[in-house]
Parts: structure tokens; C-alpha cells; sequence
């Protein structure tokens, strides 16, 4: 293994690693002011990094030619599509940030700059392919959103969700890492490749309590249930534009992240974690969605919203195929624009004074005060239960679809049926927004970055995505091949 | 013309006008509804006259590889060809009953209705399994808008339960479909029809599908959200649910459980039965006692169907053509009674009963019409219901006379409601002084009721207009059911056809009896 090869593979890592610190420097120089130009800047610098890594998936790049510092690193087709959904959503949320942030006059130059440090650690934890690896990018992925959790500081409740965030999230890495240890301890090294063929045969049970540790750390990281609990309090209280970061470009790479883990990692062992992980789908679907029917504010909805729906996901993991795998990430990629689209429409909803409306009845009658708003916030609701002709349906479909070939009928029959009372509370915001007399609570003009988010991923929802499925299933499964590589 | 992707014109048309409804005033929506749905009739018609009756048994085909997962084939076989001219057929009329019902938000409205026409077309002539379940899926979302938006007091709670029960019966049947393409490698569905399934999955599978149907349908005993959601929705959206929704059920037990899981569905056949026997009867005597116009047609709309149901489920040619008979004709006639309805609702904003009386003095043109379709609802010989349930019940006579006998109670309890309720809305003093100063009928709705007139009448003295082209299609699904018919009670025995009196009136009903001896 020859150091210029490997650093080559990580060129994305090290540009935002050396795009941030710059980025760090000048917004010290100068200040706040300069918080808007910094944005702006960060995104491009995510954009150059999609394009850096675009083409490894593009290429189906694979195996030992992707390996990078002796097989602690990966830039394989896999963590390239994670990395560009992950690059696209931190861009998307960064650029959603100025309008709101400037409302209450606190946009601070750090704001962009951490959260592309975020995406950086998160770019990390999907290329990993070392249990060292993976915990250095999911603590730089964590430190910098806890701080990006407590940043409005005018709203008690950010730095409550902050600390919050920072508390049980350590306690999560906590059991990630002491999960870490007993693998280490049973397989004799870090390194997934090892610890799979380490662990072939029999497993002892304390590999196998390595395993359950791993997992629970991985599933707080997810919000899976039972290990969901800080999500509401988190989603609720971090304001708004993070709390769209935090729905959409963690939730890619940590569950990437658990993929690979999973997949490669712990391969030789599926029938040990296919039941831990099925537990897990179907516990986050059920709890998700009845957990979400009693909440009056449309940001906690979307935290119980993004249980129920990584709980779909893992149906698809715990199929266990590469048709699983590839199922996911279509799921991910359709359920971020979803989430984006959703908290692009929340983001605008404020009253008079500029206050952030949150109540879901404030919403009422939204369809006839600001029709457009309340035109996409439905289809994203519609979508998110998973109604064709959304293309929110699809996600749920490939991941059914892949469940029932890997012979999972039960599974997939109980989830599907559990989807059910998911819809009832999505249709409770459209009952809202379209039943109910006018509150004439939202007032405010569209923002143009949000409004081109919202109409962009509105076009994505439609029908017309459907136009998509034969390329972003082409790349998925592409991607998805990676991780089975040489399995 | 055989080239021309008509069906995906048809489907276009109302979609682009749909979006072009929400970007125009009030009055200039109303119009491109208007305009959308009768290009649709006109498409509709042309498709009827280009269908070769007798030709090959999937026409208008389309194929196009859009998609990965599922691909964009239409085509249609006679089931389906008079079910989309069925759709578009009720279309305009539903777009000139919502004239001047709807005031408030106009263009979502129509924007809504023309999305359902645009479903409800896709779902007949889908010929790809989950392109049929996205579109039978979709129709959820403006059927929920529709009644959650313009409709009555109790319109959310009639709303949600709408939409949840359909949602829940039909999302295991997409698990089902699953299973079903994952195994035979194919989501076609002229494909899968012929293909056999393993007998112990069958049950599953049909089950699946019975879920989703039979919510659909809808049979007793998940048939209480349709009363609900009839008595919520604005007059024209009771016009396509009864119309056109509710055969979506029928239109499924003919397309996927019989010929894909014949085994299962002689199985479950007494289940049906027994069920569609309880509808007939329970639901009748339910609809005596209601003192709500539109609740006692919904009624009468599921004992209705339960005659289609077992129509179906008899195995043989009579009873699966009175079936489709059964569903085109209480298309038109249910869809026509709920407008009746409609009518004096928009003049007196109440449904209750006793809220009117007398109105064949100061209505007699709407009295003659209601009439004519309270007749027709009874299945009155001449009419279009008489067609299909004479024939559907001759034919479960051949399997069961006990079902037979049990379900033709329902034609005496059908009289007996229908009758009853005419009775007081029509006949009788003139108690109420508003009811009484009500106007007749506009031109506007006589000429949405008169050709519901002519339809019915036509299918009732001509039904081999419409017995034609499905003729060779229900011939098929015979002979695919054949090998799990089972054996009938009624031991039916080749006599020496006399010219039977009614022959001269249902030729079609003959044709087919004959040719089965």
C-alpha cells in the first residue's frame, strides 16, 4: 500500500478538511458578517467533494483498489453513494440556514463551518472499514452537532436539546465503544475484514455481546427504537435548519455506517444480527407511528416521522441480500429529499413578527392562506405515509419488495400493516391544512433558497420521480454490490 | 389507430387538465373539467367503436420500459373496455352536477375529479401488477380531499375512515404481489393470470387480495365506510364512488383472485357466499330504516354488490356476465339516484326523508325521473339491473340453490326499500311548505339525468351491446375456472329449451345459457 494511493482515495476528506480550517480562519478574521459568504462557500465545498467522489460510484469502484491506509479506509461505490447523499443534504441544510438564523439576528460565522465538519466526520464514518475509523468519524460527526444543537441561543430550548443531544449521545458512544472492545477482544483486531473472517463458525458469546453493544450504540445514532428517546426532544428543540441536518445527513451515514458494520463486519454471522435488526424495524415502525399520533408540534411529529421511517429501512437490512442493501440506500435518497422538502416548508411557516410557527393547529387552513406551502407540505406528507403515486411509496416498495425475496413474508406483512397507523397521523396535517377553517397564524413572503428547495423536491416527489427508478436503482445497486464484494 | 397509444391519451388528458385546473379562476376551471372529460367520453366512444369484438383478448396494448421494477403497459379486454367507457361515460356528468353545488375553491375540485378520472381509467387498463397498484392506490388521495374538503358536517370522521380502511385492506395485498412477481419473475398480468400457483399459497395470496376487494367491494361486514363516506361526500363524488370506486373491487375479483388463484377461489367460495348472503339480506332490512336519503342507496349499494359477488363467484358464464352487467348497471343507476338526490339537496340542504313529501306536484319531471331509477334500482324488466341480476342469480343457482334462493330475497327487499322511500318523498301530502316550493328540475339536470336515462334503458331492452365484448373474455375465465368448479347443488339437467317468454327480451341471457348446455 503506497501513501500517495491512499491519499489520493481520501481527496474529499482532505479538502474539507483543509476547506474547513480556512473557512475557520476567515471567520475569525472576519467575523459574523462574513457568515452568509462563508455559507455559501461551504457549500460550494461540498459540491467539489460530490463531485470528488462522485466518480467512484459512477465507476462501481470496488475491492482492494479502494482500500485506503491499510484497510482502515474504504472509498468504495458504497460509502460514494452515502457520501453524496450525505454532501447533498449538509449543502441543502446549510444553504436553509442564513433566512432563518438572520430572523433572530444570530448567525454566526461557525454555524456553516460546523456543519461541514459534521459532513466530513460523517464522510469518514461511511468509508470505514476499521472500528478505529468508524469511531473517529462518528465523534467528529457528534461533536460538531452537538454544538450545532445548542446554537440559537436566544431559545432556551436549543441549549437544553444541545446538552441533551451531548448526554445520551455519549453515553451511546460509550456503549459503541465498549461494544468495540469485546469485538476486539474475541476477534483479535479492529479491522471489519478481520473480524469477519475471525468470527467465522460458531460465535462465542462474547462476540456476540460485542455484537448487541455495537448495535445498540449504532441504533441510538439512528434513533431506532428502543434507543430512540432523545430524538423529539432533540428535533424539537434544535432549531430549525439543524434540525433539518440532523433528519437527513446523519441519519445516511449512520445508517450506512450500521450497514457496513453489519454486512461486512458481522457478515459471517447474519442469522446473529438479521433478528436484532428485524426487532428493531419493527419495533421503530409500530412505536414511531404511535408515538407520533399524539404530538401537536409538526417538528416533533417529524422526529416520531423519521423513527417510523428508518424502521423501514432496516426491514431492508435485515434482509441481509444485496438486494436489501440497494433497497436502503434508494429508501435513504428518496426519504431525505422527502425530509428536505418538509422542513423547507416548515422553515417558512412564521407568524407576523417572524416567530417560528410550530403548532400543528396553526396550521389550519394553511391550504387557503399560502396554498403552495401547504400544496407540498401535503404531497410530502402523502409521500412520507407512503401513498403512490408519491415517490415516497417506491422507498417503502424496494425495501418490501427486497424483504420478500429474502423470504421474509412475516416481516414485511407486519411492517406494512403497522404503515397503516403511520398514515393516520400524517393525515392529520392535512386535515389541517386542508379541512379546517383558517387560523391565518403563517404570514411571511418564500424565501428563494427555500422556495427553490421546496419546489425541487416537490418536482422529486412527484410522479415524475418515478422517471428516476431505473438510474438511482442502476446506482444503488451498484453501490450496494460493493459491500458484497469478495463476500 | 391500433398504433396509437389512445389509452395513454386518455390518461393524459384529464392529468394535464388537472394541473391546468389549479392555475385558472373558478368559472374557466369548471370549464376545462367540462371540456377535459367530454374529450375523454369522445376518446372513450372511439375506443368502444375501434374494440374488435372477438379480436384478440388484450387490445389497445401498450408497452413502454419506463420504470425499473414495474413498466407503463395499458391494455384492455372487454371487462375492462365498458368499465373505462363506464368512467368516462359518468365523468361529465359528475363535472355538470358540481356545477353550481360547489362554490368554495372551485379549481382544486375539479383538479381533484379529473386526478380520479385519470386513476380510475389507469386502473382498468393497467396490464403491469404494481402499475394497477399505484394507480388503485392513488385514488385514495382525492377521494380523501374530495370528501374531507366538500363534504358534509361529519365529513373528517368519514374521511379518515376512508381512507385508512381502504389503505389497510389493500396494503397486503401489495405484499402479496410481492410474493407473486418475486416467484414467477413477471409482474404482467395477462401473464400471471395463466399461471398456477402453488395450491397451499393460493389461500394466502387470495386472502391478500380479498382484503383489499373486499373493503373495495364492499362486503358485509367491512362495509361501514362506505355509508359514511357516501353521506359525507359532495353529490358527485357519491356519483363516482358509487359508479365507478366500488367496481374497482368487482373489476379485481375478476382480474386477479379468479384466474390467478381459481383453486383458492373455489375454496373460499361458501365463504363468499355466506357473506355476500348477509349483505343481500342484513343490509336490505338495514336501508328500510334509514331516515337518511343518501344512507339508504349506500345500503342498498352494498346489497347490490353482494349480488355481484355472488355472480362471481358461481363458475360459470351466467353468473360471472350478470356480474359485469351488474356493475355497469348499478353504475349508472346508483350514480343517477345519488343525483336525484342531489337534486332536492341542493334546493332544501337536508337528506332527511321526512323533510320532503308530495314533490310529484310541484316536481313532476323529477318525480318521473326518480321513478324511473327508483324502477330500475328495484330491477324493473326493461332496465339494465334486471339484466345482470336475473343473470347472475341463474347462475349461482347452478352451484347453490340455497344461495339462490337466500340472495332473491333481495330483489322483494330492494322493492320493498326503494318503494318506501319513494313513497314519502314523492307521493303523499305535502307536509313541509319549503319542500313544497321547491322548483323542478333545471335544464341543467335533466340533461345530466336524461342520459343516465338512455344508458339504462339501453342496457336493459339491448344488453348485447354491452354483453359483446365481454363475452369471449368471461368464455376465457370459464374455462380457466373450470378444472376447480364446484359441484353445484341445483343438479341443473339439459331439458328442451321451449322458447323461453323473456327471450325476446334478453338475448344475450339466452346466448349464453343456450351455448352452456
Amino acid at each position: 500500500m503506497n501513501w500517495a494511493v491512499s491519499l489520493r482515495l481520501v481527496a474529499a476528506e482532505e479538502f474539507l478538511s483543509v476547506t474547513g480550517l480556512v473557512l475557520l480562519l476567515i471567520a475569525g478574521w472576519a467575523g459574523d458578517k462574513a457568515a452568509r459568504a462563508i455559507t455559501w462557500l461551504s457549500v460550494a465545498a461540498l459540491a467539489v467533494a460530490a463531485v470528488l467522489v462522485a466518480p467512484a460510484l459512477t465507476h462501481g469502484a470496488m475491492g482492494a483498489e479502494t482500500s485506503a491506509f491499510f484497510g482502515q479506509f474504504a472509498a468504495d461505490s458504497f460509502a460514494s453513494f452515502a457520501k453524496l447523499l450525505v454532501y447533498g443534504a449538509a449543502g441543502v441544510s446549510l444553504a436553509l440556514a442564513p433566512g432563518f438564523f438572520e430572523r433572530f439576528g444570530q448567525f454566526r460565522a461557525e454555524y456553516p463551518i460546523l456543519g461541514l465538519f459534521a459532513a466530513l466526520g460523517m464522510g469518514i464514518m461511511v468509508s470505514a472499514t476499521d472500528m478505529l475509523t468508524l469511531y473517529i468519524g462518528l465523534e467528529m460527526n457528534s461533536l460538531a452537532a452537538y454544538v450545532l444543537a445548542a446554537m440559537l441561543k436566544t431559545d432556551d430550548r436549543s441549549p437544553e436539546a444541545g446538552l441533551k443531544y451531548f448526554v445520551l449521545g455519549s453515553l451511546a458512544s460509550g456503549i459503541l465503544l465498549f461494544g468495540i472492545s469485546l469485538t476486539y477482544g474475541f476477534a483479535g483486531t479492529t479491522n471489519f475484514a478481520g473480524i469477519s473472517h475471525a468470527l467465522q463458525g460458531t460465535m462465542s458469546t462474547g462476540a456476540l455481546f460485542g455484537l448487541v453493544f455495537i448495535l445498540a450504540g449504532l441504533a441510538f445514532k439512528i434513533s431506532a427504537v428502543p434507543f430512540h428517546m432523545w430524538t423529539p426532544d432533540v428535533y424539537e428543540g434544535a432549531p430549525t435548519p439543524v434540525t433539518t441536518f440532523f433528519a437527513t445527513a446523519p441519519k445516511v451515514a449512520a445508517l450506512a455506517l450500521t450497514m457496513r458494520v453489519a454486512l461486512v463486519a458481522f457478515g459471517a454471522q447474519m442469522a446473529a444480527w438479521q433478528q436484532i435488526i428485524a426487532f428493531l424495524a419493527l419495533a421503530s415502525i409500530i412505536v414511531g407511528a404511535l408515538g407520533a399520533i399524539g404530538q401537536g408540534n409538526i417538528k416533533r411529529l417529524l422526529a416520531y416521522s423519521s423513527i417510523n421511517n428508518v424502521g423501514f429501512m432496516l426491514i431492508g437490512l435485515a434482509a441481509a441480500t444485496a438486494g436489501g442493501a440497494s433497497a436502503v440506500l434508494v429508501y435513504l435518497a428518496i426519504y431525505i429529499v422527502m425530509s428536505l422538502g418538509g422542513f423547507a416548508v416548515i422553515l417558512q411557516l412564521r407568524d407576523a413578527e417572524g416567530q417560528s410557527v410550530e403548532s400543528i393547529s396553526d396550521l389550519a387552513g394553511l391550504s387557503r392562506t399560502k396554498p403552495g406551502l401547504a400544496f407540498v407540505l401535503a404531497m410530502v406528507m402523502f409521500s412520507l405515509a407512503g401513498i403512490p403515486p408519491l415517490f415516497g411509496f417506491w422507498g417503502k416498495f424496494v425495501v418490501f419488495q427486497a424483504a420478500v425475496a429474502a423470504g421474509l413474508v412475516p416481516l414485511a406483512t407486519v411492517g406494512i400493516a403497522a404503515s397503516v397507523i403511520g398514515a393516520f397521523y400524517y393525515l392529520k396535517v392535512i386535515k389541517v391544512m386542508y379541512f379546517d377553517e383558517p387560523a391565518d397564524k403563517v404570514a411571511g413572503s418564500l424565501d428563494p433558497v427555500h422556495g427553490l428547495v421546496l419546489y425541487a423536491s416537490a418536482l422529486f416527489i412527484s410522479p415524475l420521480g418515478y422517471l428516476l427508478t431505473g438510474w438511482l436503482g442502476g446506482l444503488a445497486h451498484s453501490a450496494a454490490a460493493a459491500l458484497f464484494h469478495g463476500a | 389507430m391500433t398504433d396509437f397509444p389512445i389509452l395513454s391519451l386518455m390518461l393524459a388528458v384529464p392529468a394535464v387538465a388537472a394541473m391546468g385546473c389549479l392555475a385558472v379562476s373558478a368559472s374557466t376551471a369548471r370549464m376545462l373539467a367540462l371540456a377535459a372529460t367530454l374529450v375523454d367520453l369522445v376518446l372513450g366512444i372511439v375506443l368502444w367503436k375501434n374494440f374488435q369484438i372477438g379480436g384478440p383478448q388484450w387490445q389497445f396494448v401498450e408497452h413502454a420500459q419506463l420504470f425499473s421494477g414495474f413498466s407503463w403497459a395499458l391494455g384492455i379486454d372487454g371487462i375492462a373496455l365498458t368499465l373505462v367507457v363506464l368512467s368516462t361515460f359518468l365523468m361529465p356528468i359528475c363535472i355538470g352536477a358540481s356545477w353550481e353545488a360547489i362554490e368554495k375553491r372551485v379549481p382544486e375540485y375539479m383538479a381533484a375529479f379529473l386526478f380520479m378520472e385519470t386513476l380510475m381509467i389507469g386502473v382498468f387498463s393497467a396490464q403491469d401488477l404494481f402499475l394497477f397498484y399505484i394507480l388503485f392506490e392513488a385514488g385514495l388521495i382525492p377521494m380523501y380531499l374530495i370528501i374531507g374538503i366538500w363534504g358534509g358536517a361529519e365529513r373528517i370522521y368519514a374521511s379518515y375512515k376512508f381512507f385508512l380502511y381502504t389503505l389497510l385492506g389493500s396494503v397486503l395485498m401489495l405484499i402479496a404481489m410481492l410474493w407473486m412477481v418475486n416467484e414467477t419473475g413477471t409482474a404482467d398480468i395477462p401473464t400471471l393470470m395463466a399461471y398456477n400457483f402453488p395450491r397451499g399459497v393460493q389461500n394466502l395470496l387470495w386472502l391478500a387480495f380479498f382484503a383489499s376487494f373486499a373493503v373495495k367491494m364492499p362486503m358485509w361486514p367491512v362495509h361501514t365506510w362506505l355509508p359514511d363516506a357516501h353521506v359525507q361526500a359532495p353529490t358527485a363524488g357519491s356519483v363516482i364512488l358509487a359508479g365507478v370506486l366500488l367496481k374497482m373491487g368487482g373489476y379485481g375479483f375478476i382480474r386477479f383472485s379468479l384466474p390467478m388463484f381459481p383453486e383458492a377461489s373455489a375454496y373460499f367460495a361458501p365463504l363468499v357466499w355466506g357473506l355476500s348472503m348477509v349483505a343481500v339480506v342484513y343490509t336490505s332490512l338495514v336501508a328500510m330504516v334509514q331516515t337518511d336519503m343518501k344512507k339508504l342507496i349506500a345500503y342498498s349499494s352494498v346489497a347490490h354488490m353482494a349480488i355481484v359477488t355472488i355472480g362471481l363467484f358461481a363458475f360459470n358464464r351466467q353468473g360471472l356476465e350478470g356480474s359485469v352487467v351488474v356493475m355497469l348497471a348499478h353504475g349508472l343507476v346508483s350514480g343517477a339516484l345519488f343525483l336525484c338526490v342531489g337534486v332536492i339537496y341542493d334546493r332544501l340542504h337536508t337528506r332527511e326523508i321526512t323533510r320532503y313529501g308530495g314533490l310529484a306536484i310541484n316536481m313532476p319531471r323529477y318525480a318521473l325521473f326518480f321513478m324511473f331509477f327508483t324502477m330500475a334500482s328495484v330491477g324493473l324488466p326493461a332496465t339494465a339491473n334486471f339484466v345482470g341480476e336475473f343473470l347472475a342469480l341463474g347462475g349461482i343457482y347452478q352451484a347453490s340453490s340455497w344461495v339462490a334462493l337466500v340472495s332473491g330475497t333481495g330483489i322483494i327487499l330492494g322493492a320493498a326499500y326503494m318503494l318506501y322511500l319513494y313513497r314519502r318523498v314523492v307521493f303523499g301530502e305535502q307536509k313541509n311548505a319549503d319542500a313544497a316550493a321547491m322548483p323542478d328540475l333545471s335544464a341543467r339536470e335533466f340533461a345530466l339525468l336524461a342520459p343516465l336515462v338512455i344508458a339504462t334503458l339501453w342496457m336493459g331492452i339491448y344488453p348485447e351491446s354491452f354483453i359483446a365484448p365481454i363475452r369471449n373474455d368471461i368464455v376465457y375465465l370459464d374455462a380457466r375456472l373450470a378444472s376447480a368448479k364446484p359441484q353445484g347443488d341445483a343438479q341443473v339437467t339439459a331439458g328442451h329449451p321451449a322458447p323461453a317468454e323473456h327471450a325476446e327480451h334478453h338475448e344475450g341471457a339466452e346466448h349464453a345459457e343456450g351455448s352452456e348446455k
